[in-house]
């Protein structure tokens, strides 16, 4: 807390070190969401042209043309790497987290603001080098978002495997030098800014979610660095890490030696992980949204904090169950099982303590908290086929097939987007100063909830008809073709989603001019970002500092004249 | 705006839970000696988690439009300590207890090696196509050299068979997977080129095929017909194609098969 003194720095004049090279948390804050919210629509139509050449696969489009099954997969590698990477760590984490972390905590800006710029212009650098992969001669990698070696390691592999996968590559390597520097900076924000009475345990639990994220992070993408250089010295230099004596098309690779797991087990040590950096964040911020419109503390804080620190360490400790039909040693199944079937022990608590947050509430249903409530539907939901995946033995049917895409979007696909729309519309009149409109926001909820289920409830079905993933047509193998009617109308369900997205889109631009004027507390919530004007100062609150006195969920407090007590009312004196 | 956020929650609870009970879309029947021991552990996960996933949801619906806004104040608590710990070791039973109920179906798959008399294929995975190799009369198989692949010959040349080792000559290479019903069958899974995976529906089994591994697995086929062998690994472009047949005959006309193929070899 000593930090703070030294760290301000004055604000900024003219444009360029205002809103370009800023070093204001808030201004990274959105550029980080403005750069999330361009990869997520590139994310969305990359899969639109997916499910159009599955269904239809002869057809024509204008200006693409023919789409062909290694194009297919090239779509399905950039949209894969760009929502995981681009949407669903930078938003929540780079976009929300920057922006509201050190308000909440009260701290003027994040601990080391030079970093904080530099991470953000290393992630904008590897998004351009990810897109220009599609540019280069041979196209974007097919490999998957896995990347699984050799396919990923030999050029001769298939088109797309040259430049293209070097790209790739080289991109996702700059994105976790990005993450590092982020991760530092927010695991030192937290510990060293928070203002004088934030405690540890009164932070709101999208401050210890953003907090463990960090951690997760910091962990996590040092290993997928390392490993995405030997690819590359793999590639490029020589060695073999992963390549064994093999051949392509009967020509030898001329390596040999190497393992295709080791890049595997280096993968899914931050892969699993990932998915948590992923769906953390959904997670604070719904229980942040739950509380707040349902005007009553949130259930087991405690159990919430000590549910998503064991969610981080024992994602740490389940990554083989990626593996389970890999050639690893089977009787290391069982330890990851076990493992994996242990996590979903705090995913448990947590879904339990956001029913019972809404036991007993008076539950307000603006635009942030049906997407809140969309979010739990969508997390039970996708969590609740986890447990088919974690037994090794249902893998031998389940494994690599439509089962999988169905669990994983359910669960830190869509419902960490429905995290993110939930805190978009939650902060937006924060970061803006204006309304969004609620009655297009309820439209785009629907669109939303509806069509995700319609998309991914069906591909659970396909998967227990034994549907591989990653085909790009269905007319080869014959056991699949009575599953065209089923993929087809996930096809149109796509479009339907998808077109309800532009609602969103509309939204949030003609909010942003038009919008109602907001407030500085429209939601009456609790927490420190409300306490301040809107949009708050350059240094978040104006020249002084916020004193914490109570916990962040302090609604329905008996005896208080309103239902809710700000974290920094003194005077009325609540339980925590 | 409660009651229809319950009325939806409850609709697309019921009708993705009407399509798995009415098994519009489900696993074809299984044919092999694992099947009955996978589909029990199927069927117990899918009756748990389909309560689990019912109740959630339903609660959730129940509990937005119950205790939605109609003035005063909620209810001042931070939650249930004595709850908290019920609901946490009911999940941990739950959810080890199913863990530890299928573990013993998955040791009986995959800690024994295969039964003597079993037979035994060689299954080669390559860009995009299935080999199938038998060993001949003398039970082993000849060496194989990567220099010597040719793709493009087929047959035993793919599989860069070394003519010069004498347990080679009687090696019988197919490009359709034969095998008697009934008896078990040892699949060792091998890749030239990148990962591949053995992927046959009916039989529950799967299993990658990775460069630079032979990987010993085993199943048995128990009633005959002709079965979809995919491939359940990205491997390329061609990945959709990679297709293959296993048939599944009566030992008889398996051995009338295998004898013919060896008979080409003299």
């Amino acid at each position: 807390m000593v930090a703070q003194e030294s760290h301000g720095h004055a604000a900024p004049q003219g444009f360029i070190r205002k809103y370009v090279f800023s070093l204001d948390h808030k201004v990274i804050g959105l550029q980080y969401y403005f750069l999330a919210l361009t990869a997520v629509f590139v994310g969305m139509f990359l899969s639109l042209l997916m499910r159009i050449h599955l269904v239809w696969p002869g057809a024509s489009l204008p200006i693409i043309g023919e789409i062909k099954p290694e194009t297919y997969l090239a779509l399905l590698t950039m949209h894969g790497t760009i929502m995981v990477f681009f949407v669903l760590t930078t938003a929540p984490q780079g976009g929300f987290g920057n922006y509201m972390l050190p308000i909440q905590i009260g701290a003027p800006d994040m601990a080391f603001p030079v970093l904080n710029m530099l991470s953000f212009w290393t992630t904008f650098l590897a998004y351009l080098v990810m897109l220009s992969a599609f540019f280069v001669t041979g196209g974007a990698p097919l490999h998957g978002w896995t990347g699984y070696a050799p396919l990923s390691a030999l050029q001769s592999a298939g088109p797309g495997e040259g430049l293209g996968a070097d790209l790739w590559i080289i991109s996702i390597a700059l994105f976790c030098v990005a993450s590092l520097m982020g991760a530092l900076n927010f695991i030192t924000t937290t510990l060293d800014m928070r203002a004088k009475g934030m405690s540890m345990m009164r932070m709101p639990l999208t401050c210890w979610s953003w907090f463990i994220t960090a951690i997760l992070g910091l962990l996590a993408f040092g290993v997928l660095l390392s490993a995405g250089i030997l690819l590359l010295m793999d590639r490029n230099f020589g060695t073999s890490f992963f390549l064994p004596l093999g051949t392509i098309n009967g020509q030898l690779t001329g390596h040999r030696g190497g393992s295709p797991l080791l890049w595997q087990h280096l993968f899914w040590f931050f892969g699993h992980p990932e998915v948590y950096i992923a769906i953390l964040p959904g997670m604070g911020v719904a229980s942040q949204l739950l509380s707040t419109f349902s005007r009553k503390p949130i259930f087991g804080y405690k159990a919430m904090v000590y549910a998503m620190l064991s969610i981080g360490l024992l994602g740490f400790m389940v990554w083989g169950h990626h593996m389970f039909m890999s050639g690893m040693s089977p009787y290391t199944a069982f330890a990851f099982s076990i493992m994996t079937m242990a996590i979903g022990v705090p995913s448990a608590i947590k879904t339990f303590n956001w029913l019972g947050t809404l036991w007993g509430g008076r539950v307000r249903f603006s635009s942030p908290m049906l997407f809140a409530v969309g979010f739990v539907s969508l997390f039970v939901s996708g969590g609740l086929s986890g447990p088919f995946l974690a037994q090794p033995v249902l893998d031998i049917q389940l494994h690599d097939t439509y089962f999988v895409p169905a669990h994983f979007h359910l669960i830190m696909g869509v419902a960490a987007i429905f995290g993110i729309f939930g805190a978009t519309y939650y902060w937006f009149p924060k970061m803006f100063g204006r309304m969004m409109n609620e009655s297009l926001a309820r439209w785009h909820f629907w669109f939303s909830f509806i069509g995700t289920y319609a998309i991914f409830m069906p591909m659970h079905y396909l998967g227990m008809a034994g549907h591989p993933r990653r085909y790009s047509q269905l007319t080869e193998v014959t056991y699949l073709h009575p599953l065209m009617p089923l993929q087809k109308f996930i096809t149109y369900a796509a479009f339907v989603t998808l077109a309800g997205q532009l609602i969103f889109l509309f939204n949030l631009f003609w909010s942003m001019f038009n919008g109602e004027k907001a407030s500085d507390n429209p939601w009456e919530a609790t927490t420190l970002e409300w306490t301040t004007a809107t949009p708050p100062p350059h240094d978040n609150f104006g020249g002084h500092t916020p004193v914490v006195y109570h916990g962040p969920y302090e609604y329905a407090v008996p005896g208080a004249p309103h239902d809710y007590v700000m974290q920094t009312d003194p005077a009325t004196v609540a339980a925590h | 705006m409660g009651l229809v956020l319950l009325c939806v929650i409850w609709l697309i609870t019921l009708a993705s839970t009407y399509f798995f009970i009415a098994k519009t879309w489900w696993m074809p029947a299984g044919v092999s000696s694992s099947a009955a021991a996978i589909d029990h552990q199927f069927a117990v996960t899918f009756v748990i988690m389909g309560i689990v996933f019912v109740a959630a949801q339903m609660a959730l619906g129940y509990l937005v439009w119950r205790y939605r806004d109609q003035g005063g104040r909620g209810d001042y608590s931070h939650g249930n300590t004595k709850l908290e710990i019920i609901w946490t070791t009911l999940t941990i039973i739950l959810f080890v207890g199913l863990n530890l109920v299928g573990s013993p179906i998955w040791a009986a798959e995959r800690f024994r090696p295969a039964v003597d008399n079993a037979t035994r294929v060689e299954v080669t995975g390559m860009q995009f196509a299935w080999y199938f190799r038998y060993p001949g009369p003398d039970g082993k198989f000849g060496i194989t050299r990567p220099e010597l692949e040719d793709p493009s010959s087929g047959g035993e040349a793919a599989l860069g068979l070394d003519p010069k080792d004498p347990a080679s000559k009687d090696d019988v290479v197919t490009g359709i997977m034969e095998v008697p019903v009934n008896r078990e069958v040892e699949v060792i899974l091998r890749a030239h080129d990148v990962i591949h995976s053995f992927f046959v529906p009916q039989m529950r089994f799967k299993q990658d095929a990775v460069p630079g591994l032979a990987i010993h697995m085993h199943f048995t086929p128990t009633e005959t017909g002709s079965y979809e062998i995919a491939c359940a690994e990205l491997c390329g472009l061609g990945h959709y194609k990679m297709h293959g047949i296993l048939k599944v005959v009566t030992q008889s006309e398996f051995d009338q098969w295998i004898a013919a193929h060896e008979a080409e070899k003299q």
